[in-house]
């Protein structure tokens, strides 16, 4: 399987590389079970970067983990489908599923420290990532490292191999992170907010890199961030939830042309953009809380905080049509896809 | 920025004068490794009018939160003054710094104390100073409370039953229960979702026209300085490299480093991609500060010169320096701006 090059898949079928049909994933708290995934659907297509967007709790993190496996013990998941280039996550043998992970499918985390290993060097732990899943000599993974170190944009590359991780910057250890991902030439990269605590240089220099190594090893990359500002610049789809499920997905350019969602509309509206909000004006801003996913949600779930809701949010809305491919959870979807760009009322208050 | 300034207004001390203070680590001094110094904050000289809100920004590790902990006492300079209010602040102790000058920190939630209520964290500066009696001192809280837009009863309430925004009021209710004239924000909203955040960048606005404050805010977000902040200091490696108004800083940048930084920020605007800013590999290392100008092994027009002198921090006639009104003068560090 894993011997296949991704061309020879690509060749072989054209369906998505990664198909998600109602994933749930439910974790036992003290007061009852806690939703935090509630039956999601999306798919991601091969060499395309999905970006996953929503509010801090809203079931990210769990969703990337399910994907890869790496959910805590105490986690149960279930979904119609779960299928990864033809492989069936939900029943694969572990042995097997730990040959996809690294191999195949890699995780980039936010934290970069709990993925590397303080106690070998850079240069060692790199290796590793290859020889685990290839047999290849220690020469050639160690060469391939140096590549993808100067790849990534670090110079000495040399040196740094025999460095350890204590000794790098934040930035520094970013990018080690997106080398060893890249070591074994994935088909997909799950990276969960990789450049949310780096500065706005350094933030920059790493899309850049990830869009490259995209087109050119033809890695789907899902991009899990809140910045809807990185969106905006690297995705092609995007998919935003809110309290574990999906309630809009677009295209970049659809979704911030046209939000759908009265959610999506009011994060777009909560972020001041330079040229529009006026300085120094009151920021709109989307009231109340997200509601507990302990136990059943009656109804919309955004129905608490929405100026849009009436009697019919009592019921949940189904994930529909606007546009080709442009859904929203919503049931006055059709009236809000309205082409207007939502802060241009900024400017003239 | 209108030109109303009154003579009287005009004599009136600034909220905030920094004259080249600076900060040095001692690093190491191991059995192996010599000890190396580390200029954290070096030689920043920085005046911030009453009622203004300064933006400062740069990158990660640069010395804005060393420059922020001096000003609250609770590091010491290694030299260099600060004044506040007109007044020097070398000898004040910490007590008598809290009434003019209070933080707000990034994070919301290692900055409350886990095991007391809402009501005793927002009533301690008045307990510490002895103002009033207890039900004044209650009373106080309670109107602070209300005023951050928390429910009566949050006052019963412990930090870990609340989220990270209503921490942050919190946080906020704290700061400015003792009426300080000064508030230094140290990444107030960066922990925070964009809905909370919104909220509470309308908050900090609102209570700076209410009491009249004086804003020192630190953020790498720089769409939210610009919504927010009247003047901006940029720093690189613990020095100063460019200051002016909003509008300055932002429409006609001047120092290679703030423009490649305004550069690197992503609009929400879909099909522009992510810009290639040039800035090259690494950060330097701050125990070995580049020579000359600290910004040269990275800057894309850097001249034999940079490497050998290092540009002074001196005013500068804008080139659209009319349009921007008299006042607001620019300073910048770079032999070739
Ligand atoms: N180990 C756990 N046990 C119980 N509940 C958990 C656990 N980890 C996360 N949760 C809950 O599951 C829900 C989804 O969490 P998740 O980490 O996926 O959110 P997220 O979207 O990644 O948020 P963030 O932006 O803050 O990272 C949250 O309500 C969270 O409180
Ligand atoms: N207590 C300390 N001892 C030694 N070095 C320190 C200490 N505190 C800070 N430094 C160093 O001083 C420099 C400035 O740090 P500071 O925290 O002020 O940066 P910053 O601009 O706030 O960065 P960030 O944007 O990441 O918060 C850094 O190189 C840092 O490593
Ligand atoms: S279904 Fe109703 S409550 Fe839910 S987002 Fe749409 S309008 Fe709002
Ligand atoms: S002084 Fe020289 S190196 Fe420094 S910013 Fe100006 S041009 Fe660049
Ligand atoms: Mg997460
Ligand atoms: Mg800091």
């Amino acid at each position: 399987m894993s011997n296949l090059s991704t061309a020879e898949h690509s060749a072989a079928t054209s369906s998505p590389l990664l198909t998600v049909k109602q994933l749930r994933v439910d974790l036992p708290v003290a007061k009852g079970t806690l939703h935090a995934v509630r039956g999601i659907d999306f798919h991601v297509e091969r060499g395309e970067m999905l970006c996953l967007v929503g509010e801090s709790g809203c079931g990210k993190s769990m969703t990337s983990l399910a994907l890869m496996g790496l959910l805590p013990r105490k986690a149960q998941v279930n979904a119609d489908c779960l299928n990864f280039d033809g492989v069936d996550l939900l029943t694969v043998p572990e042995r097997e599923r730990s040959n996809l992970r690294g191999a195949r499918m890699a995780m980039i985390f936010q934290e970069p420290m709990t993925a590397l290993n303080p106690a070998y060097t850079l240069g060692n732990q790199l290796s590793e990532a290859l020889r685990r899943h290839q047999r290849v000599s220690r020469q050639a993974a160690h060469d391939r490292a140096l590549y993808l170190l100067k790849r990534v944009g670090i110079s000495a590359a040399e040196e740094r191999m025999r460095q350890y991780p204590h000794q790098l910057s934040g930035g520094l250890r970013q990018r080690v992170m997106i080398a060893m991902a890249l070591m074994c030439e994935p088909d997909l990269i799950i990276a969960d907010e990789p450049t949310t605590a780096l500065d706005v240089t350094i933030q920059a220099q790493i899309l850049h890199l990830l869009r490259d190594l995209q087109q050119e090893f033809g890695t789907a990359i899902i991009f899990i961030t809140h910045d809807l500002g990185v969106v905006a610049r690297i995705a092609d789809r995007v998919a935003v939830m809110y309290a574990g499920e999906v309630i809009e997905t677009a295209s970049a350019q659809a979704l911030f042309k046209a939000p759908s969602h009265p959610y999506t509309q009011g994060l777009l509206r909560c972020i001041p953009t330079p040229g529009k909000t006026l300085p120094g004006s009151r920021l709109q801003a989307i009231p109340g809380v997200v509601p507990s996913l302990v136990g059943k949600i009656e109804g919309c779930a955004f129905c608490n905080r929405c100026d849009q809701a009436d009697e019919r949010c009592r019921t949940t809305p189904p994930l529909q049509a606007v546009a080709g491919e442009h859904f929203s959870r919503c049931h006055f979807a059709h009236q809000l896809a309205s082409p207007a760009p939502l802060n241009d009322q900024e400017v003239t208050s | 920025m209108t030109n109303t300034t009154s003579p009287a207004n005009s004599m009136d001390p600034l909220a905030l004068e920094l004259c080249a203070l600076s900060k040095t680590f001692k690093l190491g001094g191991g059995m192996l490794h010599k000890p190396q110094t580390l200029k954290a904050v070096n030689e920043v000289s920085l005046r911030v009018p009453r009622g203004q809100v300064m933006g400062l920004v740069g990158e990660s590790g640069c010395g804005k939160s060393t420059l922020a902990k001096m000003l609250l006492g609770l590091t010491p300079p290694s030299s260099g003054d600060v004044l506040i209010n007109g007044k020097a602040i070398v000898n004040a102790n910490q007590k008598a710094l809290a009434r003019h000058i209070q933080p707000i920190f990034q994070d919301p939630y290692s900055s409350l104390n886990p095991r007391q209520r809402i009501a005793q964290i927002v009533g301690l500066p008045l307990r510490i100073h002895a103002l009033g009696t207890p039900r004044e001192q209650a009373a106080k809280v309670d109107q602070m409370l209300d005023l951050v837009g928390l429910p009566k009863r949050a006052a019963q309430q412990y930090p870990g039953q609340m989220s990270g925004g209503q921490r942050q009021r919190v946080a906020i209710a704290r700061a400015l229960i003792m009426r300080p004239d000064l508030v230094i924000c140290d990444e107030p909203t960066s922990a925070l979702d964009v809905s909370i955040q919104a909220q509470i960048l309308n908050l900090l606005l609102d209570l700076k026209d209410e009491f009249g404050l004086t804003y020192l805010f630190i953020s790498h977000d720089l769409a939210v300085v610009e919504h927010l902040a009247d003047r901006l200091a940029v720093m690189y490696l613990g020095q100063i490299v460019e200051e002016g108004t909003r509008e300055q800083i932002f429409t006609a940048p001047r120092h290679p480093y703030t423009q490649a930084l305004l550069a690197s920020a992503l609009t929400p605007e879909p099909g522009l991609g992510v810009p290639d800013i040039g800035l090259g590999a690494g950060q330097p290392d701050p125990t070995q500060p580049p020579s000359g100008c600290a910004f040269h092994p990275r800057c894309p027009i850097a001249q034999p010169q940079c490497s050998e002198q290092t540009p002074k921090l001196s005013a500068i006639t804008h080139a659209s320096g009319q349009a921007f009104g008299k006042g607001s003068q620019a300073r910048v560090a770079c032999h070739l701006a």
